[in-house]
């Protein structure tokens, strides 16, 4: 048992599984001064409401995907020690390039039409991922600022461009991308149906989870992911060892905002009928890859399970709509219970504080430094 | 009344897995200065840590005169008039002398300070203890030295009557170290105690009265000084007979190796060059060692070499000139570089220990494998150097480098450095922290090293060291190289001279 609890991976799990817990009671406690008297039903609701018919569960994979997206990005860009505050951007700048393959280029078959979007989603996120980077690397700007500068940027000129190129006046959003550039359904709307209606699950997830995969094998196995990682931990100690690191830098920035773009052609890609809003906001799915990032612990294959995680809470939130609590009730408690999934790195520190109590430590031991702690927290 | 100021008894003091205090007896004198003398992690810092209440010990007592005490924190411990030097000062850098003397213990009337009365009493002391500093003066303007006597005048402030020095003279030139040693002889013989931490025999020779030894946490024995050579306190300090002095042969230099013309470097505060204009040759088969107080160009220098600062200048090594080449171009052409600074530099502390044992060789073939790392590959050759080079570690290769010693993450260093077989090696300190054993080993490897044909550039603080090893010294003040000289030729109070910029020779 003590082997057990001392292994680093199992740390993370049953931090990640404690800060859910906490999440989830602070969630009732919500739910009970909202509205006591459907508290308990509107709490059991959130707990089965993704696995209450095959139809939501696949539901919950269908929005699982943009944020295991997203959440891959964050997490990528925290291996290099950055902060990458711009998946919103970047996920809307990929779903903007994904949409007008999907709406414009119909000369392409199928498949290839689908595979060209993808592409061209993944290529605009990465370029709105380069600036931040470059800017980091060469002028030692902040990330968190150029990111957040190029959110808006991304999210105007995405309003600009649906106007002007792909707008349909009827519906007040852009076109809806070309049934020859939707992802497969892999016979998913076979399995997960419920009576008539089929989920809107698609092969984007199974993309999100090899995307989850690769990026393991390259964090963990590759020499690219060795200088990247070097790069997070000490910039410095990578320079000596003659890592470029500002080419590791615009590279971890330019991957993450790949990612995050792909996200926004997985989930506009998907057949379920939907066209490119204009709006003012931002959109969720960018920012809610901060959460899968944390409660993932920035490990790819966390992410991906922190996603299912996050979705399925969102979906058991819309099966509360039944019991006529106002929507926006609904979205306090997934955010409480996020907010406190997310402390999870917080519970992973107590962790090994209890344990390093009994365990053996080294009286000479190098301190963590601060820089360690703030990879993870930031 | 007791004959000591204070006691601290049959002290044991356990981390899990280790006993860094075992049944340790320490008992200072009232007007003594005792040494506490011991190879690094032999407990010395656990039991001073005990004496400020930072750590509770298991079993033992300590006594201030006689009656014991129970020391929770470091206020109780300064409530009993206890103070400390720290190695590294702790001082507020653009605070004037006098406001970091009072800084805690400030007097004040309705708010606001009361500078005048503090200013006569630091004054008063600093004249009755021969400390003269200026109270007005910037921290960040004066001298090593000078701070340090800012730091004795704020224990003296506080009116302490133990006073711990520990490890002071690392950071001092030899005659500041000569001023420091009369300062201490004048504290004791106006009634305080002192104890003195340190590992340097001779010093312990010069000022003080009795010894006491720890070695690998437990207590070997209380000598008076006078009645034991610096030979049998070494041997109690290692368990062993140690040669003290490195056995070489001349230098049979052959070939110029590296070749630096006209270097400078600009410096990160103010306009003035961290190194200027600097030139000077290392021949194949000799050991050329940069002397100099911290802080005059040495490491930005070095620096410059590697490739990790930009600079002014030709830098030739082995016939090419490399001074625009990449870090990565410098690393794969024969230099090595065992960094000053083992935690900013030398190591990616949260990687395994067999990580880093590849840091600058990840990528080669043997280690790679189409972008792929080689894992088997890297963990065997990891672990070839742990048992050559005998680097301890709880888990061998796949310990994570934050959680090894310092003397062990600087063996790591040395032996990933020396393994890759440069053809300069520039090794920055390279003993800074080992204890005696790890230190001979290392002094032989650097002459096996040298007599291989390889160069070598040690740049070092310790002037054992420099006077040890070196075939030539090359000494740097100010940012420039104020003097080329034969160790045989030269004794350690000239070479101090240099180094403090009193004198000069063309160079």
């Amino acid at each position: 048992m003590d082997k057990f609890l001392k292994k680093e991976g199992t740390a993370s799990f049953l931090s990640a599984v404690a800060a859910v817990i906490m999440g989830l009671l602070v969630g009732l406690i919500v739910l009970l001064v909202a509205s006591p008297s459907n508290a308990l039903a509107g709490f059991g609701m959130i707990l089965t409401g993704g696995f209450s018919d095959m139809k939501n569960v696949g539901q919950v994979l269908y929005y699982a995907t943009p944020i295991i997206m997203t959440g891959l990005s964050v997490a990528f860009a925290n291996k290099t020690g950055l902060f990458n505050i711009g998946g919103a951007g970047q996920y809307m700048v990929g779903a903007f390039a994904a949409v007008y393959v999907g709406v414009e280029w119909t000369f392409l078959p199928p498949v290839l039409h689908c595979i060209v979007a993808m592409i061209a989603a993944m290529i605009a996120g990465a370029i709105w991922g380069l600036v931040p980077g470059l800017m980091k690397a060469y002028c030692n700007v902040n990330e968190v600022i150029s990111c957040i500068m190029m959110n808006y940027i991304g999210l105007n000129l995405v309003n600009l461009l649906v106007r002007q190129t792909i707008f349909d006046s009827a519906r007040n959003q852009s076109y809806w991308p070309a049934d020859s550039a939707e992802l497969s359904k892999l016979g998913f709307d076979k399995i997960f149906v419920a009576g008539a209606t089929p989920s809107s699950v698609n092969a984007g997830i199974v993309l999100a989870v090899i995307a989850g995969i690769v990026m393991y094998i390259v964090i963990d196995r590759t020499k690219f992911g060795y200088e990247l990682k070097a790069c997070g931990l000490n910039r410095e100690a990578a320079r000596y060892a003659g890592i470029n690191e500002k080419r590791s830098i615009v590279l971890s920035m330019v991957i993450a905002g790949g990612l995050a773009g792909l996200g926004g052609a997985f989930y506009y890609l998907s057949g379920a009928g939907a066209g490119i809003a204009i709006t003012e906001e931002l959109a969720a799915e960018g920012f809610n890859g901060i959460p899968v990032a944390l409660l993932g612990m920035s490990n790819p294959i966390g992410s991906v399970f922190a996603g299912i995680f996050i979705s399925y809470l969102k979906v058991g939130g819309q099966a509360m709509q039944s019991l006529g609590l106002a929507p926006e009730i609904i979205d306090i408690i997934t955010s409480v219970i996020i907010y406190f999934a997310a402390f999870a790195l917080f519970f992973k520190l107590m962790l090994a504080k209890l344990s390093a109590g009994k365990q053996k430590t080294n009286a000479n031991a190098e301190p963590v430094s601060q820089n360690a702690k703030k990879g993870g927290t930031a | 009344m007791s004959e000591y100021v204070i006691e601290m008894c049959n002290i044991t003091k356990e981390f899990p897995g280790i006993i860094a205090n075992d049944n340790i007896t320490l008992q200072l004198r009232k007007g003594e200065i005792h040494a506490l003398l011991g190879e690094n992690g032999a407990g010395k810092s656990t039991l001073m840590s005990v004496l400020f209440g930072m750590y509770q010990p298991e079993k033992g007592v300590i006594k201030k005169d006689g009656q014991p005490v129970q020391i929770k924190g470091p206020n109780d411990a300064n409530r009993l008039g206890i103070g400390m030097v720290h190695q590294h000062f702790k001082l507020v850098h653009n605070f004037t002398v006098l406001e970091n003397i009072i800084l805690g213990v400030e007097t004040v009337k309705g708010g606001l300070l009361k500078m005048d009365d503090a200013r006569k009493k630091v004054m008063e002391l600093s004249e009755k203890y021969g400390l003269l500093v200026d109270p007005d003066a910037l921290i960040e303007d004066i001298t090593v030295g000078m701070q340090q006597r800012v730091e004795i005048l704020k224990m003296l402030y506080r009116e302490n009557e133990i006073l711990i020095f520990d490890e002071p003279t690392a950071v001092l030139t030899p005659q500041e170290i000569d001023e420091l040693m009369n300062i201490m002889k004048g504290l004791v013989k106006e009634g305080k105690s002192i104890l003195f931490i340190t590992h340097k025999l001779n010093e312990i020779k010069a000022v003080a009265d009795r010894c006491t030894v720890l070695r690998k946490g437990k207590y070997i024995g209380t000598v008076n000084v006078c009645d034991v050579t610096q030979q049998e306190m070494s041997e109690m300090m290692v368990g062993r007979k140690v040669n003290l002095k490195v056995d070489k042969e001349p230098a049979q230099p052959t070939d110029v190796l590296l070749e630096v013309k006209n270097l400078s470097v600009h410096s990160k505060h103010g306009t003035k060059n961290a190194v200027n204009n600097v030139s000077f040759q290392v021949r194949k088969g000799e050991i050329v060692c940069l002397a100099g107080i911290d802080g005059n160009g040495q490491s930005e220098l070095v620096y410059a070499l590697a490739g990790l600062e930009k600079s002014e200048g030709t830098v030739i090594l082995s016939g090419e000139d490399i001074s625009t080449e990449s870090i990565r171009y410098r690393n794969t052409h024969g230099l090595g570089h065992i960094p000053e600074d083992r935690h900013r530099h030398g190591l990616v502390l949260d990687y395994p220990l067999a990580y880093n044992m590849v840091l600058q060789r990840y990528f080669e073939p043997k280690f790679c494998n189409k972008g792929f790392l080689r894992y088997d590959e890297i963990f065997s050759y990891s672990d070839k150097l742990i048992e050559q080079y005998d680097v301890r570690s709880g888990q061998g290769s796949k310990t994570i480098a934050r959680s090894m010693s310092g003397g062990n993450q600087q063996k790591a260093i040395v032996a990933r450095e020396i393994d890759r077989d440069p053809d300069l090696l520039i090794a920055v300190q390279p003993t800074r922290g080992l204890d005696v054993g790890a230190i001979e080993y290392i002094h032989k490897e650097l002459i096996a090293q040298r007599d291989a044909g390889k160069g070598i550039l040690l740049v070092s603080l310790e002037l054992d060291e420099v006077m040890n090893l070196s075939d030539r010294i090359l000494v740097m003040f100010e940012g420039e190289i104020v003097a080329d000289l034969d160790p045989n030729a030269v004794t350690v109070q000239e070479l101090g001279l240099y180094m403090a910029g009193a004198k000069r020779e063309e160079v």
